[in-house]
């Protein structure tokens, strides 16, 4: 048998959060940690968590496994159990909604704030922008992620800053963008983001890098950023806009 | 909690309501960002959740960008022919002609295409696809960015409608239509999942794009939440459904986990080979081999494997080989593919073929509609439901008839998506509109959400949802016979009885998905009713739909979408449209590949 704790907490009839104990028998194959919770929501559906895709594309199930954020879909039982013991609790640093479920207001927030859409002026008359392979090299390691909210809720700057800290998840999106040759708006973005909170509270810990289910790096793309927001020729582009804006 | 009725709950009132943010819901609401008109995407999952999210090989079009010569009236042969000749070749037309500006328009909005050495669009060979009407051997049509084209499209969408400050109700259940006494769609009653709270969504016109139904099956590729809430919702207010027989098994799910393999896999120069190793598709389809229509592929691994040439201890699976196109062609083009088959299979492509066996995936029917998204109701084509729209798969326009081609789901999604907003956006500003519903109306459809919320004791839904897919499972799968159908039909009226009498254990009110489920179990089964009546009524075999016991085409009877009545259970005829206006209609032929 192997014990299951999980963080319960229902706003109508729980003064305090609590561990409740599911004791589970190992099973013969491994499975992933979201069959495991749908197994014991058929003993007990009033367990919460959300789900939705079940093969690590949608970002849905994000929550921390033994004390490491992972999506519960692509997280074999055999990788995280300790002492025949695991314990699921939800994202760090958000507001509990119930049990599993975390409000991820702040965190999309930050995602809107860092305008998460092509701009480019310049309109075209007939077929698609070109862009060259290497151009969209670039993108790789950057689009593809989820809005999981593993990174951004592991990383402590984004616990004491929620409103001013863009989080990791953002901040690679920003980057996505500025690094994108069919946008034309870099020093806008890189402006919005020149506060001493937006990029600068990102001081390097890389908790976004050990635990995305991506395997995407936002430390390298933050990097990216701070870099051109300190190279002369960007201040120059931003002070250039400014006036101009 | 005190019983809900139309004067202790809130009404919100909107000009549009956008049931559902995957691809289809999220192109409506863009183009109708702009209209001036007061519009809410209610979706039960934030949007990029999704299933949209999952399509992997890309959005088939021609842009000819991999062949210059390449021709809209092409795709649309292929389609037609795709669909065994009963996709309605007006909407076909529509599709394909207007394919190009979507997906440029995409492209406008950001969507990280990959590209070619020129800097254009790449695009890769998916099954089914031709040159010069069939004549001029594969065609690459399929626009890809890697193979996470949906995960890209879906975000490039939900970017878009951040862009346009469009308004979502996010994770808000739908839970029925509001009909008021002409039988006008006036909305839905819907509850908030976080906090419980209940209101009356009013609007003027009530888009479905739910998507499909893909878990009435036990085994298929479709996400947990594929559950036909938009045709659960339709089929319960007496809306009729057409074409339910028709569900596309995907040739290659991975084995034991369901999870999809895209086609472009296959595109790419991967085949499948059964335990002695052999490329086995060149027996069944000596020209296209891999890249046969997905029904066909299908069909010929399940004979594959019942013919005892399935690959593992148990034989009941062939094998995807892609070693031999080599790492750098796999990590380029088809990263996400490696990374499931690692995941799930335990298996890395790169140096082992992907156990894969047939899958449900898609669900060709639904909601009639005409091309502008306005469904219909049994009787003339003219016969519109005052108020009522659907788009995309949830929807049957009907572009994919008995079987849909690989890379038309995405191209009907903003293809469909965005002409329904243009025609409710010049319908509603020239007058068009619906009358109010009463508080009758309003609390009617309330009932089944009373009834689960005041449930003492009954069935638990977990083990009716097991049950009901097991039905569905064993009798109406890839191969289908009509004393099989019969038991499952016999199955499901045994489990009608359970499904109305769910017992939902948690009263609480903030994300009880214990009730989600309940409601989502309740629209499976409606689904899977229309399916297993219209399976066992099409006494012939076309496209997806494969009996052993009718193995033939049968034109004079059939070339005709069915049409399901759910107030009487009797399935009729719709006759398919063969009048597309810039091209000749294309006959239907005996269709090999």
């Amino acid at each position: 048998m192997i014990s299951i704790n999980i963080y319960r907490y229902n706003p109508e009839t729980d003064q305090f959060p609590y561990m409740q104990t599911f004791e589970f028998e190992k099973p013969k194959r491994d499975i992933m940690v979201l069959e495991l919770l749908n197994q014991l929501k058929t003993k007990d559906p009033t367990i919460s968590y959300r789900r939705s895709c079940r093969e690590g594309v949608c970002g849905s199930d994000g929550m921390n496994i033994n004390g490491k954020n992972g999506l519960a879909c692509i997280t074999p039982l055999s990788s995280v159990i300790k002492k025949n013991k695991l314990d699921l609790r939800p994202l760090p640093g958000l507001p509990v909604v119930r049990d599993l479920v975390v409000d991820m207001t702040e965190f999309y927030a930050q995602y809107e704030k860092i305008k998460p859409f092509l701009q480019n002026d310049t309109p075209v008359d007939i077929g698609e922008r070109l862009q060259s392979p290497e151009d969209r090299d670039k993108l790789d390691g950057l689009y593809e992620c989820i809005l999981c909210a593993c990174c951004s809720t592991s990383c402590p700057s984004f616990w004491w800053n929620p409103d001013k800290f863009v989080g990791p998840a953002a901040l690679l999106q920003a980057y996505r963008f500025i690094a994108d040759s069919r946008d034309t708006k870099t020093a806008e973005r890189l402006q919005s983001l020149s506060d001493p909170f937006s990029v600068y509270r990102c001081h390097g810990i890389m908790n976004c890098v050990s635990v995305c289910p991506k395997g995407l790096n936002p430390n390298e793309a933050i990097g990216e950023i701070k870099s051109m927001l300190l190279s002369n020729k960007n201040k120059k582009n931003i002070i250039t806009s400014d006036k101009v804006g | 909690m005190s019983t809900l009725n139309s004067s202790n709950i809130k009404t919100l009132e909107f000009d549009v309501l956008v049931i559902g943010g995957g691809g289809s819901g999220m192109r409506t609401s863009l183009e109708l960002a702009k209209s001036g008109l007061k519009t809410a995407v209610v979706s039960k999952v934030f949007p990029t959740r999704s299933h949209t999210v999952s399509a992997q090989g890309g959005i088939t079009c021609a842009i000819a960008s991999a062949d210059p010569q390449d021709d809209w009236r092409w795709h649309m042969y292929d389609t037609v022919k795709g669909s065994d000749y009963i996709g309605d070749q007006d909407a076909i037309e529509y599709m394909c002609s207007e394919g190009p500006k979507a997906v440029f328009e995409l492209e406008h909005m950001g969507l990280p295409f990959s590209r070619t050495e020129n800097g254009r669009i790449y695009q890769r060979p998916f099954g089914g696809q031709s040159k010069d009407f069939g004549k001029g051997g594969q065609a690459a049509r399929t626009c890809a960015a890697a193979d996470r084209t949906g995960h890209a499209l879906l975000h490039t969408l939900y970017q878009n409608n951040v862009k346009e400050g469009s308004n979502f109700l996010n994770e808000w259940f739908a839970v029925d239509l509001v009909l008021n006494q002409f039988k006008e769609v006036t909305g839905v009653v819907a509850f908030s999942i976080e906090s419980g709270e209940v209101a009356y969504l009013k609007a003027q016109a009530t888009v479905l794009a739910t998507g499909g139904a893909g878990r009435i099956y036990s085994s298929t590729t479709n996400a947990l939440i594929n559950t036909g809430d938009g045709l659960g919702m339709a089929l319960r207010a007496g809306i009729p459904a057409q074409d339910m027989e028709m569900w596309q098994f995907h040739p290659t799910g991975i084995y034991g986990a369901g999870s999809l393999v895209t086609e472009g896999c296959r595109g790419e120069g991967g085949y499948l080979i059964n335990k002695d190793g052999e490329r086995f598709m060149e027996r069944y389809a000596p020209n296209a081999k891999d890249l046969a229509g997905r029904d066909v592929v299908a069909r010929s691994m399940v004979l594959e494997i019942l013919e005892g040439r399935g690959c593992g201890d148990d034989k009941d699976h062939v094998y995807l080989k892609l070693d031999h196109l080599g790492a750098d062609v796999l990590n380029a083009k088809l990263p996400g593919i490696c990374e499931l088959s690692r995941t799930f299979a335990a298996v890395d492509p790169i140096y082992e073929p992907i156990p894969v066996v047939p899958t449900c995936h898609y669900m060709m029917g639904g909601t009639p509609t005409n091309i502008h998204g306005q469904a219909f109701n049994i009787g003339s084509d003219n016969n519109y439901i005052p108020g009522l729209f659907s788009v995309g798969e949830a929807a049957c326009v009907s572009v994919h008839g008995a079987n849909r081609l690989g890379g038309n789901s995405l191209l009907d999604l903003v293809v469909f998506g965005r002409a329904a907003g243009i025609h409710i956006n010049e319908a509603l500003k020239s007058g068009g509109g619906v009358a109010d519903a009463n508080k009758d109306d309003i609390d009617k459809a309330l009932d089944g959400l009373n009834k689960l919320n005041e449930s003492t004791s009954g069935h638990e839904v977990s083990s009716v949802k097991k049950e009901l897919q097991e039905v569905m499972q064993n009798y109406f799968g890839v191969f289908r016979r009509g004393d099989y159908m019969e038991k499952g039909v016999a199955a499901l009226s045994d489990i009608r009885e359970k499904i109305n009498n769910l017992y939902v254990e948690d009263k609480s009110s903030a994300f009880n998905t214990n009730r989600v489920e309940a409601i989502e179990l309740q629209n499976l089964f409606e689904v899977a009713e229309a399916t297993a009546i219209s399976s066992l009524q099409r006494t012939e075999s076309r496209g997806a739909h494969a009996r052993e016991d009718f193995p033939d085409r049968d034109d004079e009877n059939w070339l005709c979408h069915s049409l399901y009545d759910p107030t009487t259970k009797v399935l009729g005829k719709r006759h398919v449209n063969f009048e597309p206006h810039q091209v000749e209609a294309f006959p239907p032929k005996i269709r090999t590949y």
